[in-house]
């Protein structure tokens, strides 16, 4: 029976943090979708839907400051409301940057087609599959997980270093598409931060766990 | 529901309404006792206290003033503030225990259910039926089993042999989270059980005569951390069902308990003065005045 309230008040942020993952998670595939499709209309939902997700973040926030001054938790517990501090903050910028590249596809207008770009697809892919592993690895206190993540962070950079290389040799056969390569250059650009951001929550993850502060970054 | 504070002979014309609250008088209808009993029927949502302006004292000295506060119904009020600003005497005033002290008073007006406790003719031992008190220290009845200190509410409250002690003596210590701890021993004395035990036996006896409210004054000081946070534990279990005062020191506590507080604080007179009364996420994460700042962040008190 002892301390049932502290654990049921825990079990609820993590999942409201939970499912701002996945709204965060799903906003960052559509708007990969969005911007090859060039859907204006989309986009511009996209981009208001963002609003809700700063509110998500203010209102784990707050309830964590009230769980803290509430319960005065200690120790594991305490590093655990600490790091959902951080991590709702990582997600709300990953929500950002799927706001960005909303905006991105708003700018280009859809004027001239777009080129093929199968690495972005894959760069929202992989950023999403680690962003789920590492709040799964977070809520499960798996520290051993969570490490392991942000070595994929390497082949998200690899596939923005395509884009980016893609994209200049665009410039060159045809210097008048210079600011579709930027505005593309810009959405790959913002994946692979969502990707960095990831690597924020694996550090979270570890340090709920042991205590050790430690910088994950692979690369 | 019906509340009854009225001892037999006084006759109830109205109670007052506040706040919107339907009261309805019966008048006697039959010789028997129970029904020449004036009775104020209510809904269950107004089982609540209602504290306007009280003032109480000791002879010349005035412990409280000017306190007005609302104690929601399924809700648990924390009471907090320094040594000497009245939480005790302003507890006691909810049940009018507070003038079994010589030379005590109280002024103002605490409605129960919409009437008022202080009013002419309240029985206080009625009173005291339905807002129960659990104390500082454990205080079970040292000569008494543990059974039989569960029964004794009952046996004085319902004059005479109650016909399902057993299932109420149970149930009121399965509510107090006792039962199986002591279900093998009922007729072991009280006093053999733990600190943490004993309160909990204490709070089953205050639980048995079925009260709508209960004020519990310092009820974990004297119990170790694990005690606590079972009593702690206990008290949100029981709200569901019980209106709860508590008075705490331990600001913690408060914090962690209770779904509003109240801070009171001694005023220049010495008089304690209601400073500030709020949800308790707000109170302690965004207080209103300086004084509850000061108070919470461990600058003075």
């Amino acid at each position: 029976m002892t301390r049932t309230t502290l654990d049921r008040e825990l079990q609820r942020l993590q999942d409201e943090m939970s499912l701002m993952g996945s709204i965060v998670s799903r906003a960052l595939g559509e708007s990969v979708e969005v911007l090859r499709a060039q859907d204006g209309a989309a986009a511009e939902r996209l981009m208001s839907a963002d609003d809700a997700i700063d509110q998500q973040r203010y209102a784990i926030e707050s309830d964590v400051l009230i769980l803290i001054a509430r319960h005065q938790p200690m120790a594991t517990d305490l590093r655990a409301l600490a790091a959902i501090l951080e991590i709702v903050g990582d997600l709300e910028r990953i929500g950002d940057y799927a706001k960005g590249i909303a905006k991105v596809t708003l700018m280009m207008g859809g004027a001239v087609p777009l080129p093929p770009l199968p690495e972005l697809p894959l760069m929202a892919a992989k950023a999403r599959s680690m962003l789920s592993r590492a709040l799964e690895a977070f809520l499960r206190q798996d520290a051993e997980a969570a490490r392991a993540i942000p070595q994929e962070d390497d082949e998200v950079d690899a596939l923005y270093n395509q884009v980016n290389a893609a994209m200049i040799e665009m410039i060159i056969a045809d210097p008048s598409r210079m600011d579709q390569s930027n505005y593309i250059t810009w959405a790959a650009h913002n994946l692979e931060r969502a990707a960095d951001r990831v690597t924020n929550i694996c550090e979270r993850a570890v340090f709920t766990v042991t205590g050790d502060m430690q910088e994950l970054d692979a690369s | 529901m019906t509340i009854k504070l009225q001892a037999a002979p006084v006759r109830v014309v109205s109670s007052p309404t506040r706040a919107g609250a339907t009261t309805e008088v019966h008048g006697a209808a039959s010789a028997s006792r129970a029904d020449t009993e004036p009775r104020v029927e209510l809904a269950a949502s107004h089982l609540a206290m209602n504290v306007q302006d009280l003032a109480a004292g000791f002879g010349s000295f005035r412990a409280v003033d000017a306190i007005s506060l609302e104690i929601r119904p399924r809700t648990i009020t924390a009471i907090i503030g320094p040594s000497g600003s009245g939480k005790s005497t302003f507890l006691r005033c909810l049940n009018r225990m507070h003038e079994e002290v010589k030379g005590a008073w109280a002024r103002g007006t605490v409605s129960l259910a919409g009437q008022d406790i202080y009013g002419p003719g309240v029985d206080p031992a009625l009173v005291r039926r339905h807002v129960g008190m659990v104390f500082q220290k454990p205080n079970p009845f040292p000569t008494m089993s543990i059974y039989d200190n569960v029964a004794a509410g009952l046996r004085l409250n319902q004059w005479g042999r109650v016909p399902d002690m057993d299932e109420r003596v149970e149930r009121a210590l399965r509510l107090a989270a006792l039962w199986d701890e002591v279900k093998e021993k009922l007729f072991q004395s009280g006093t053999a059980l733990s600190g943490g035990q004993q309160q909990r036996l204490c709070i089953a006896r205050a639980l048995a005569v079925e009260p709508e409210i209960l004020l519990m004054d310092e009820p974990a000081s004297a119990l170790d951390p694990v005690a606590t946070l079972r009593i702690e534990e206990l008290m949100r279990e029981l709200v569901r069902s019980y209106t709860i005062v508590i008075v705490t020191h331990n600001m913690q506590q408060a914090a962690r308990v209770s779904d509003y507080t109240a801070f009171l604080m001694m005023g220049e007179d010495r008089a304690g003065r209601l400073i500030e009364q709020g949800p308790t996420d707000e109170l302690f994460t965004n207080p209103k005045d300086s004084r509850t700042e000061d108070y919470i962040t461990g600058r003075f008190g």
